[in-house]
């Protein structure tokens, strides 16, 4: 590609597509913060429990600002963002950033491996199985393909993390059980989470390698008689890479959400086994933080991808908002 | 009497990177009775008017009037006076009937969407429609798959006829045609003009096919009408540059040497950005600045203004001049007291 | 729908039917057969693991798991389709609406979306779940919320191919309102994958409400749902798996059975050709031995001449012949027009000629001879080989015969660095060249096809061709999918490259007067077969058969009488799959006599340019004879 100042259609693409982030922090911010007081009942009640001492309500109400007007506690809410105060736990008194400090990492570890994991086997599996089911060539192992990747698919991520835990783990002793003991430790979560993203990725990376390879300038390279390796990777995959990554990029969000169920399963100390565990104790402060911080890092993740794609194929800056 | 009378109209488009306008400033109108055609070639914004000119497209300035009231709005009621009054059929036999909607069911929804009528009234229509437009009323029971192209565009005739509007505008209709069917849908349009006193705007792309049903012609290029008359005047006198490449191009049967003047248009500069303010044809212009360096103005000065007093309406500072014969010589034209 | 609904045909289909059924009786019947077993708690027995009695164990209370998953069938089904009908609802509501609104509701609505879609929806239904309370009730409407982003993207994509249609713009000009169009137009026609997608749906949602329950925020005690049961029997994972997974089974099973079900659907509705063996197909006229030498002697500047070529294509609904014996012989330097309505099989006769059917197709021809080599003779490598040095091809359509992620250059080079073994900087210069010889500027080898115009790709795509310095060039209605004043430069281009290296070119078109300005001879192809081959001098006015004369009157010229109507051909050509007995157009022909019905006539020669397959060919006109 050649070296080139952004376009007008680039900057114009970052400042829409920067807009849209901002959008969505913001709605995720208020989300966050509206969560806490739209909570059925009182949430320092449910947290402390029913014959916890009013005095002690009080002062965790105070602590939390909940006495206050509802624009003053969002302001402070802000106020203490900006300066990286999340809040403390009701349950354990330790400050969510802290929390947040030692757990993110280990999320987005394993979610950043999975995601890699997915592109690594379906961009070239896919592309494989087109090449190999073309023009309606080998119908029993479309069939087969169609069938499998629909099973995969159709896995749930927990339950997986559950089965493969109970066989390789616990049946076979291969692995670690649970934890963050190493890097073997990582493999069963990795596993669970890109699983059924690879198989739906499969799917759709070899429908469009095979709509690639119907294309004119697919017939235009075989009328050159170019050699099959040349067609296929130097004319078929680019073109097929765009809608890989804009649907790869559509699965991380949910990747991502994921590691809730999964991290939980395997005692995966990151940000998601945090939330499963803050939700089960009512422990709201830290349900708060955590879904502002997974929600903005899905955030992230999603602007990430898009930006990457425009690199990749400036044509897909040009796409309806 | 003017049926349509469109004046200054322009049309934007909200594109990927910003507005985009397809149709700048035109101006025609269309007697009752009369066939206008407009040619043009892709992109240059006849099919945007079209959309337009039936509220599927929002206006962004300009008028458009029928019988001398202003058409158009936003509202369900503005858009089913002017439905009444004026249909459009498409280009695309593929996708110019519901896939899921027989020729009956087509049919009788167009015919009852102004008026109620009882189901026997509503069966003898849709046969009345069919024959009209030369099909088999048996084919009323058929799905579009069932049908072949040229049939479809039939249909989809009969179906803008059903509400018996008084303009009919068809937009490429015989463009993804073979060339028997064409001719067979072409006939079928000069039947129709004769038998029903039809106003229509007739756009295409293949001259040949536009004059051999219109009554006048204008010509479009990117945005604008450069040139519009009498058919006969245009194919004998052509007065804008553009018009006269465009009747170069066609190749005729047997093939006709181009004349001297109307030298090809470079590819290179095929889409070479149009000068500010200036002539949009400034720089493939057989006549203009390209070729004689003194006629500075074509980059400096829109031709448009000018254009009504000029012969033709001709959009151009340097128009050829009108005793220099045109490259053709029409055929004998349909006598006009024949439509009255 | 009926598509749908009819019989399923495929094993995938009858495997999710027989999977679904279990499934529905389970929900119907599980609570009155087993809901009692369910709740007997048994302080003699708890948390036992797999035995006769318990097959799956029990529960800490001593309850029978069997029993319980079994139970719990209902609730998660009903949980579970539920709200995937919520979501799909507003979903297909909001998402169907942006076909009919205009302008800027339309684009609200749909940034709208999008904007919802940016939250991923297990992280939205736990955080509605959270302020819904834990309960039931709460992940239902939680789970509904979160799906609808989903399910309205899907029906806007689906609606905006319904919205670009020509026949809801026509029914929108006819001035129906908004609901009708919606009822009438837009939901039937995308009835089928919304279905299908939201029977997919289920299963997600199915899952998705077991992991809120898993995490304790779904059903709460003491109803229960697989979620639920698998929450809690987790943690018995290392000392008795089965009781632990007993309930993550039933959900596999249940979310399994929908993804088929959906699968199931999507290929009855995708109705794709059944690949069945085709029928026996009618022998091909046995290619007798190739006389190499047979015939006029393979003259000096003889560039291609294929004899009987014979193109058989499965379908569906049986083998079709689109071309059959077709012969024809190129000079060198001559361009030969092959003319043809939609369906004649002038493209196909273009691809057998260059080898590049597809692949089901069968051909056969006697002699397949191309600048002095018979390929029929040579393996399938060499016969590549030299079609690549000596044949070039052009396409309709320069917008997509391009590729549009490789620079020109990389395009115009490729063949010969592959065939002739060209270096880096030779083939570059050599580029360079072929750029200037179609008049195009070499800057602009640096650019890539969507910055050219349609004109200029044509162009390129003519360069790539010249870059192996072919023998023969093919183009296939290169200038049909370009506007008329483009038109004439690419013919010109054409002319010139003739004229200028003595190549043959084999032009294709359905516009016989293009091909009358352009080339020296014509064959006009009729269903399959060359009706006429004659000098383009004698195209306007002395074709003698009927189809060629019709089709010469029919094109509208400038210079007609427009008082009179074009002359038109009655009927249609004939269905592939049934070819009228003699002559191919013999139906349709004003001319036919017995004779037309009963034989196919060959195509012979009237004098030396001129042949023609007609048993009765119109009489030349008198000026010709005068």
């Amino acid at each position: 590609m050649p070296r080139r100042r952004p376009s007008p259609h680039a900057l114009a693409f970052l400042t829409r597509r920067t807009a849209r982030l901002l959008l969505c922090l913001a709605v995720v911010l208020t989300a966050s913060f509206a969560m806490v007081r739209l909570v059925p009942g009182d949430p320092v009640r449910a947290a402390l429990g029913v014959d916890a001492a009013p005095a002690l309500v009080a002062a965790r109400r105070h602590q939390l600002g909940l006495d206050q007007p509802f624009l003053t506690q969002y302001r402070h809410y802000l106020a203490g963002l900006r300066h990286g105060d999340l809040g403390t736990s009701l349950v354990t008194g330790v400050p969510v950033a802290e929390l947040v400090r030692t757990r993110l990492p280990a999320t987005l570890a394993i979610a950043a491996l999975a995601f890699l994991v997915t592109l690594a086997v379906a961009l070239p599996g896919g592309l494989l199985a087109a090449v190999l089911t073309r023009d309606g060539r080998r119908p029993r192992s479309e069939l087969a393909f169609t069938a499998v990747t629909a099973a995969l698919a159709g896995v749930p991520d927990f339950l997986l993390a559950a089965g493969l835990t109970a066989l390789l783990a616990v049946g076979l002793r291969l692995l670690p059980v649970a934890g963050a003991t190493g890097a073997d430790s990582a493999v069963l979560p990795v596993l669970a989470l890109a699983l059924a993203p690879t198989a739906v990725l499969l799917r759709i990376v070899r429908v469009e390698a095979l709509r690639v390879l119907a294309e004119d300038y697919l017939r235009t390279a075989r009328a050159k008689r170019l050699p099959p390796a040349r067609r296929y990777l130097r004319h078929a995959a680019p073109n097929t890479a765009t809608a890989a990554l804009t649907v790869a990029g559509s699965l991380l969000p949910a990747m991502i959400a994921g590691t809730v169920l999964v991290e939980k399963v395997f005692a995966w100390p990151g940000i998601g086994s945090a939330l499963a565990q803050s939700v089960v104790a009512q422990d709201y402060p830290v349900v708060q933080a955590m879904v502002l911080i997974l929600g903005s890092t899905v955030l992230l993740a999603g602007l990430l991808v898009d930006l990457l794609l425009a690199l990749v194929d400036p044509r897909s800056t040009i796409r309806e908002t | 009497m003017t049926l349509l009378q469109v004046a200054d109209l322009t049309v934007r488009h909200h594109g990927p990177h910003g507005p985009v306008t397809a149709v700048d400033g035109v101006s025609l109108e269309i007697p009752a009775g009369r066939t206008l055609g407009l040619v043009g070639e892709s992109g240059s914004g006849k099919s945007s008017l079209a959309r337009a000119l039936v509220g599927l497209s929002p206006v962004h300035s300009g008028r458009v009037l029928l019988d001398g009231r202003a058409a158009g709005g936003r509202t369900l009621r503005a858009r089913r006076r002017l439905g009444r009054r004026v249909q459009v059929v498409f280009q695309d036999p593929d996708t110019a009937l519901d896939p899921r909607m027989t020729v009956r069911q087509t049919l009788a929804e167009a015919a009852t969407a102004f008026r109620r009528l009882d189901r026997p009234a509503r069966a003898e229509r849709v046969a009345g429609l069919l024959d009209l437009v030369g099909l088999d009323p048996q084919l009323a029971g058929r799905l579009p798959r069932q049908l072949s192209g040229g049939q479809r565009q039939r249909v989809a005739i009969a179906r803008a006829l059903a509400v018996e509007p008084a303009l009919l505008i068809a937009d490429e209709i015989t463009s993804a045609l073979d060339v028997s069917v064409q001719a067979a849908v072409l006939n079928t349009i000069r039947d129709l003009q004769r038998r029903l006193g039809l106003a229509m705007l007739f756009i295409g792309h293949n001259l040949p096919a536009v004059c051999h049903v219109s009554d006048a012609v204008a010509v479009m290029y990117r945005g604008r009408i450069v040139e519009s008359a009498p058919t006969a005047d245009l194919l004998r006198a052509p007065r804008h540059p553009y018009t006269r490449a465009l009747l170069a191009a066609v190749p005729g049967l047997p093939p006709a040497p181009p004349p001297p003047d109307a030298a090809p248009l470079p590819l290179a500069a095929a889409e070479a950005a149009a000068p500010a303010g200036g002539c949009r044809f400034a720089a493939l212009c057989p006549v203009g600045p390209a070729r004689h360096a003194e006629r500075t103005v074509c980059t400096e000065r829109d031709p448009q203004p000018g254009a009504a007093e000029r012969p033709h309406r001709a959009a151009c500072h340097f128009p050829p001049d009108p005793d220099t014969p045109g490259p053709f010589r029409p055929g004998p034209d349909t006598p006009e007291d024949e439509r009255s | 729908m009926p598509r749908i609904l009819r019989l399923p045909r495929s094993p995938l289909a009858w495997t999710a039917l027989a999977m679904l059924a279990p499934l529905l009786l389970l929900a119907a019947l599980g609570p009155f057969l087993w809901g009692e077993a369910a709740d007997r708690p048994d302080v003699t027995a708890v948390l036992e693991g797999p035995s006769l009695t318990h097959p799956f164990g029990t529960d800490n209370l001593g309850r029978d798991l069997l029993a319980r998953v079994l139970t719990a069938t209902r609730l998660s089904l009903l949980l579970a389709c539920a709200a995937t009908l919520l979501s799909a609802g507003a979903g297909i509501l909001l998402g169907a609406s942006t076909a009919v609104l205009a302008g800027r509701a339309r684009r609200w609505l749909g940034a709208l979306i999008t904007l919802l879609l940016a939250f991923p929806g297990l992280l939205v239904a736990i955080f509605l779940a959270v302020v819904f309370g834990a309960g039931a009730t709460g992940a239902l409407l939680a789970l509904a919320v979160a799906g609808v982003p989903g399910s309205a993207r899907l029906a806007q994509t689906l609606a905006a191919g319904v919205a670009g249609t020509d026949h809801l713009a026509a029914a929108r000009v006819l001035g129906l309102r908004r609901h009708r169009l919606i009822l009438r137009h837009v939901l039937p026609n995308i009835a089928e994958p919304l279905l299908l997608s939201t029977t997919t749906a289920a299963g997600t949602a199915l899952i998705a409400l077991s992991g809120l329950s898993f995490l304790g925020l779904g059903v709460q005690p003491p109803a229960y749902d697989w979620g639920r049961l698998l929450g809690q029997g987790l943690d018995r994972i290392y000392a008795q798996p089965l009781p632990a997974l007993a309930p993550g089974l039933a959900v596999l099973y249940a979310a399994l059975t929908f993804q088929l079900l959906g699968e199931a659907l999507a290929g009855g509705a995708a109705r794709r050709p059944h690949r069945a063996p085709a029928p026996p197909a009618p022998p091909a006229p046995p290619a007798p031995p190739a006389p190499p030498a047979v015939g006029e002697p393979a003259g000096g500047d003889e560039v291609l001449r294929i004899d009987d070529l014979t193109v058989e294509l499965p379908t569906p609904d049986g083998v079709i012949r689109p071309v059959r014996d077709v012969s024809l012989t190129l000079h060198a330097g001559e361009i030969v027009g092959l003319v043809g309505e939609s369906g004649s099989g002038k493209s196909l006769t273009a691809l057998a000629i260059a080898d590049l059917l597809p692949a089901q197709a069968r051909v056969s021809r006697r002699t397949h001879r191309l600048l002095g080599t018979e390929l029929t003779a040579l393996p399938a490598k060499e016969r590549d080989r030299h079609l690549a040095t000596t044949l070039a091809m052009v396409f309709q359509n320069p917008a997509s015969a391009l590729n549009p992620a490789l620079r020109v250059d990389t395009q115009l080079t490729e063949a010969v660095r592959a065939h002739r073994g060209a270096g880096r900087t030779a083939a570059a210069a050599q580029a360079v060249h072929a750029l200037r010889r179609v008049a195009l500027p070499p800057a602009l080898l640096r650019s890539r096809p969507h910055q050219l115009s349609g004109g200029q790709r044509q162009c390129v795509l003519i360069a790539a061709g010249l870059m192996v310095r072919p023998g023969l060039i093919i183009a296939d209605e290169p200038t049909t999918a370009l506007d008329v004043t483009v038109q004439r430069q690419v013919t010109d281009l054409l002319a010139a490259v003739r004229r200028e290296s003595g190549t043959a070119v084999l032009f294709i078109s359905h516009d016989l007067a293009l091909v009358a300005g352009l080339c020296d001879r014509v064959l006009v192809m009729y269903a399959g077969t060359v009706v006429e081959s004659l000098p383009t001098d004698r195209l306007a006015d002395s074709a003698r058969h009927p189809y060629t004369r019709a089709l010469v009157e029919s094109v509208p010229r400038l210079t007609a009488d427009r008082g009179q109507p074009l002359r038109t051909v009655e009927g249609s050509p004939p269905d592939p799959l049934a070819p009228p007995p003699g002559c191919p157009f013999q139906p349709r022909c004003a001319h036919r006599r017995d004779r037309c019905a009963a034989e196919a006539p060959a195509l012979t020669g009237l004098d030396a340019d001129h042949r023609v397959a007609c048993w009765h060919p119109l009489p030349a006109p008198a000026t010709a004879g005068a």
